[in-house]
């Protein structure tokens, strides 16, 4: 009997199509050219529906953390909608505290999708797993009609462990600790708008997609007095400022003349009329401490590459209202609020 | 950020500040409308507020586009969006100002209709070359500023024979707003508001100069200074404003001459009045019915006006009952004297469209300045 064969996939001219969901060959053989062959590794190999995977650590809790992508563009400077969605998941469970062990996907693709785009997002996700070191250790594939979809939604869950002891939450902040931040705010929303609004810059804002497990673990080495972590996605500064805010019963007073934006994405939004304050980031860190151990927490930050341009933004206040307000750099007072409505509909 | 930074310094502001403290008698005070919405933002945002002494109070005004827009206006896009199933074009503010039935043209695009938000009146044009099986309708509102833009496209709509691109022109204009406040019982009765001068607009005297102003000086005896839209500028103009109150002059004053000339752009003016012309009266919220006030395209341009291709005809609707956007819009309210705020009507549920802009005097308190009305302990 002859050898049974399927042509390979046209990875340079092919699409999506309804079969590539349908339970069939087709579906096995997108599944198997394109993500077996970026995530290869010991789970995904045995083909089961699910993974198995060791408990962890006598003592250690687990922690997961579950992110839908439905970013547009797919492609924008600094990233991809594929290192994205394995950045922000990882971000989730790192905030926590906990070392992230394994990631899940799951893809909604839209009938027509080239094929050639698929893998190069898979390629890119690959990529981000493996420097994170964190295996894809299982997944799943739908296809929607064309029209119902837009590409490609990408969504990703995340286990990680926590170690004995480690206790961060947004409730934690307490008045008089300090407040810090990683990096400059904003890029990732600008990076994302100005490709959406063709707005052409002197040099290009790039997205600042990172995995901030690494910097993580190195902070809370150096002051594991930390009390909160949270990354500044959605909403930006202001919106998660005000989470914390809010979980905490406390206020918090920011000096708007220590806030780190760029140049390019502070003219951007000038241009924009948007607040940079609001902007989404995707690989940014709000940490807070107690003050005395802020120096300290800066300088474990600036030490690592993402995060040289941490600086110390503001502090927590007694504030039965739990607003967040801001110093401003011309000499008044205002508050940060909350976003009203959508400014940047689709930024992850 | 250069040429912008300037205009933002703290440092300069405490000098400015400390001159305003000096200059103004301490033994009266000092009411200053900014007409614009642009200087209500500057206003809340960096705080200005703080800097001036307790004399000087700032009145918003009703140069928020947005905010005068009223509901029939807005009923009338969103029918032509659902009935007759055109894509609307509009601005991104606009979508979420409450109208009739309790929608919205972000609600109404969740009941399916094609509502598309652009940054200026070239995308609308853009999209009806790009689609011509659409019916394309840019929903054009705003002052001065905002109307060249809206009759160059119309222009070249027309150069191009476009047959499904129109505009719903609900633009306005200034200087009838400013003189329907002056007229309003309100001021006119002395008293009742205090009104010492206006800062006036800074994009809008871009396009028609500093001369427009002059009338309200010499007729109503109040100063106007024009200023930017930086809080550096406001500051400036307020000091500006003082001395005139102090000095006994009502005159036109310009701030902002990196910008303004007396008789703006003349290029810009022309355009506008070969496509558009006066409407014999025109609806505002908060100030009803203002004669002279919007522009209305001409008869030879008819075929890209969307009132005259769908048909349409004006149906007013009046305001929530406790809404005193009215009041606010015209200087006779602040934001906290109504029931609604905070309360049903925030930014995330706006009753009023005062709530909506971040120009809107609302919205500006709520999003900036709602932490004065509650004294904060300090840790």
């Amino acid at each position: 009997m002859k050898k049974a064969y399927i042509r390979p996939l046209d990875l340079r001219h092919g699409t999506v199509d309804l079969s590539h969901g349908g339970g069939g060959r087709a579906m096995v053989q997108l599944i198997g050219e394109i993500f077996g062959r970026a995530f290869d590794n010991e789970w995904l190999r045995r083909g089961d529906d699910g993974a198995v995977l060791p408990a962890p650590r006598p003592g250690e809790r687990l922690v997961v953390a579950t992110d839908a992508h439905v970013v547009s563009p797919l492609f924008f400077p600094g990233g991809d909608i594929g290192c994205l969605c394995v950045h922000g998941t990882l971000n989730d469970v790192a905030v926590m505290g906990a070392r992230p062990l394994y990631l899940a996907a799951s893809f909604i693709l839209e009938e027509g999708f080239p094929l050639a785009d698929l893998q190069r997002i898979v390629a890119s996700m690959a990529a981000a797993a493996k420097e994170a070191g964190v295996p894809v250790v299982t997944g799943d594939t739908k296809v929607v009609e064309k029209g119902k979809g837009d590409g490609i939604f990408i969504t990703t869950t995340g286990i990680g462990a926590l170690p004995v002891g480690r206790e961060l939450s947004g409730a934690n902040a307490r008045p008089g600790d300090a407040v810090i931040v990683s990096g400059t705010l904003g890029d990732h929303g600008m990076a994302i708008m100005a490709q959406r609004e063709n707005l052409a810059f002197e040099s290009e804002i790039r997205s600042d997609t990172a995995a901030l497990h690494g910097l993580i673990a190195e902070l809370l080495a150096a002051v594991p007095q930390t009390r909160v972590l949270r990354d500044p996605t959605r909403g930006g500064l202001a919106a998660t400022l005000n989470e914390i805010a809010q979980q905490s019963g406390v206020g918090i007073v920011l000096d708007e003349a220590a806030i780190p934006v760029d140049p390019q994405v502070a003219a951007a939004c000038e241009f924009l009329g948007l607040d940079p304050l609001n902007i989404a980031n995707e690989g940014k860190l709000i940490a807070i401490c107690p003050a005395q151990f802020a120096d300290a927490l800066l300088a474990a930050l600036r030490a690592h590459p993402l995060g040289t341009r941490a600086a110390r933004i503001g502090e927590v206040t007694v504030d039965a209202q739990h607003f967040v307000q801001m110093k401003t750099a011309f000499g008044g007072r205002r508050m940060v609020d909350w976003l009203a409505g959508e400014q940047l509909p689709r930024i992850c | 950020m250069k040429y912008v930074d300037e205009f933002r310094d703290g440092e300069v502001a405490r000098g400015l500040a400390e001159a305003i403290a000096r200059e103004a008698r301490p033994d009266r005070r000092y009411a200053f409308m900014e007409f614009c919405g642009g200087h209500t933002h500057a206003i809340s945002r960096y705080g200005v507020a703080d800097l001036l002494p307790p004399q000087v109070k700032m009145i918003h005004g009703p140069g928020c586009p947005v905010c005068v827009l009223p509901i029939g206006r807005i009923d009338q896009i969103i029918r032509l969006a659902l009935e007759e199933g055109v894509t609307v074009c509009s601005y991104g503010d606009t979508l979420r100002v409450p109208a009739s039935e309790g929608l919205s043209m972000l609600r109404a695009r969740a009941r399916g209709a094609d509502i598309r938000m652009i940054y200026s009146a070239a995308d609308a044009l853009a999209l009806a070359q790009k689609e011509p099986a659409r019916q394309v309708v840019f929903f054009a509102i705003g002052f001065e500023t905002t109307t060249p833009p809206t009759a160059l496209v119309i222009r070249q709509a027309a150069q191009l024979g476009l047959k499904n691109f129109s505009v719903l022109c609900c633009h306005v204009l200034t200087p009838s707003a400013i003189t329907a406040i002056l007229e309003s019982p309100e001021v006119r009765e002395l008293g009742t508001v205090p009104l010492d001068g206006f800062i006036g607009p800074a994009h809008v005297s871009t396009i028609i100069g500093s001369r427009p102003y002059a009338h309200f000086a010499e007729e109503y005896r109040k100063p106007v200074v024009i200023a930017g839209f930086e809080p550096l500028d406001v500051m400036q103009a307020i000091r500006m404003l003082v001395r005139q109150v102090n000095e006994g002059r009502a005159e036109v004053e310009n701030e902002f001459t990196r910008a303004v000339t007396e008789d703006g752009n003349l290029k810009a003016q022309a355009l506008v009045s070969e496509v558009m012309e006066l409407r014999r009266e025109f609806e505002w919220r908060g100030l009803g019915v203002v004669p002279y006030s919007a522009l209305r395209i001409r008869e030879r341009y008819a075929a890209f006006d969307a009132e005259a291709r769908f048909g349409l005809t004006y149906q007013g609707v009046p305001d929530h009952k406790f809404c005193e956007c009215g009041a606010i819009l015209r200087g006779v309210k602040r934001p906290l004297d109504c029931k609604l705020f905070g309360t049903v009507c925030t930014p995330e549920t706006p009753m009023g469209s005062c709530m909506v802009s971040s120009e809107g005097a609302c919205a500006a308190h709520y999003t900036y300045g709602r932490f004065r009305d509650i004294p904060v302990v300090a840790a």
